[in-house]
């Protein structure tokens, strides 16, 4: 195989209140993903400022490359588990991976 | 005369208000709380290995119970009076029997600059106050309920930074003892000071985030926020002097059952009743209750411990 053939897949990108850091990424993976990016963010939103200075007002990103199916279920997960009550977004596009057997 | 670390404080609320271009890189903050809790928690330890703890027993109960009450004097004022959620009620409530170890520290220190003595295994007190309400909370929220998850509970109440810190200070403080300590004292001991002043610039700048929100949740908030201190502080008086502390000791007592928790508390619920609003209970305890004990609360309890202890 070579590094022309690459294949098209998900990324799923959360947003969301660094305290649900650690349950998230629980259900991110029992949801079917291999792996995940988690990096700090701040921003401001319909909740508020997150300046990201302390716990309570940090942010994490959270990224996953997945499959079609994954990323479905990712998707509603978020939306009947978290959605309502913390701060999140959520958005998905197509990429292009290289060895897309791994997500 | 002002306690410097108050000055420190002051400079932090005013820069915040002011939008100062003052950002606190969030490690700088994690390490001042590392230090802050690991000092803390180590004074304590050493404290309680000149004394046994054995002895301190009836003491640690009663003031498991008087932190396992307070939620119950808080939460029907926030349901009634605030005409609150239930979840935000029980919240608040969570974070007003718990303590803020920074409010903590400010006391000690505001006792340490007027040479006044108290008891120096307070430390444990602080752990174990930083529990009971925590739980009392989430069952005032959701009952004895199947839904909630208590293990995660437990994880996030027992493995928190906070507990983790200050507990593991206790042990290593007990295990080494006033002489084993020598070696890290510059740092944890000498320098705490400094640490509590840079900390609190820093609280002061979290602080005037939370002010600037205020205006929109109104008077009772802010009502409260002075208020259930007040009440706390009498009620830690009350104990204080039934368990027979110093004048220090009641001071301390006082401040811990007024002052309100902003880290384990609100990372606890956050997890467990997300439905409570988080922004409502960090405005109280961090924008109102936090800046009140710190610049007059403080004097105000050390006044009333002296009144009732006739000095």
């Amino acid at each position: 195989m070579s590094p022309t053939t690459s294949q098209t897949r998900k990324r799923v990108t959360i947003i969301t209140e660094a305290v649900i850091e650690n349950v998230l990424l629980e259900d991110v993976e029992k949801l079917g993903a291999h792996g995940y990016t988690v990096s700090e963010a701040r921003g401001k939103g319909s909740r508020g400022v997150r300046s990201g200075s302390w716990g309570a007002s940090a942010n994490i990103r959270v990224e996953v490359i997945c499959d079609d199916a994954t990323a479905e279920r990712i998707m509603s997960h978020m939306w009947e588990h978290y959605y309502n009550d913390y701060a999140m977004i959520l958005f998905a596009h197509d990429v292009e991976v290289l060895r897309p057997e791994k997500f | 005369m002002f306690d410097p670390v108050i000055l420190f404080f002051i400079l932090g609320v005013a820069a915040g208000l002011m939008r100062a271009e003052l950002r606190l890189p969030a490690p700088v903050y994690e390490f001042l709380s590392f230090l802050l809790l690991l000092a803390i928690g180590l004074k304590g330890g050493v404290e309680l290995a000149r004394q046994s703890p054995l002895e301190l027993l009836p003491q640690i109960v009663v003031i498991a119970l008087m932190g396992t009450l307070m939620p119950f004097v808080a939460y029907p004022v926030l349901r009634l009076v605030g005409r609150l959620k239930r979840a935000d009620a029980a919240s608040i409530a969570a974070h007003y029997g718990s303590v803020s170890v920074g409010t903590f520290a400010v006391a000690v220190a505001y006792l340490t600059f007027r040479g006044i003595t108290y008891e120096e295994y307070m430390p444990l007190f602080v752990v174990v106050l930083e529990v009971p309400a925590i739980i009392i909370g989430i069952f005032l929220a959701r009952g004895v309920s199947r839904d909630t998850a208590w293990r995660r509970m437990a994880h996030e109440v027992f493995l928190g930074k906070s507990i983790v810190l200050l507990v593991g200070g206790l042990l290593i403080g007990w295990a080494l003892g006033a002489e084993g300590v020598e070696p890290i004292r510059p740092l944890f001991f000498d320098l705490f000071k400094g640490i509590l002043a840079l900390f609190l610039l820093e609280m002061g700048l979290i602080a005037a985030g939370q002010i600037q929100v205020l205006r929109r949740h109104g008077l009772f908030l802010v009502g409260f926020g002075i208020g259930m201190p007040l009440v706390g502080a009498v009620i830690g008086t009350g104990v204080a002097l039934m368990l027979g502390l110093s004048l220090g000791g009641t001071v301390v007592v006082a401040t811990l059952a007024a002052s309100a928790s902003y880290i384990a508390v609100p990372a606890a619920f956050r997890l467990i009743v997300p439905e409570a609003n988080p922004t409502l209970s960090l405005t109280a305890s961090l924008g109102v209750t936090f800046p009140f004990n710190i610049v007059a609360g403080i004097p105000l309890y050390h006044a009333m411990a002296a009144a009732v202890h006739g000095s």
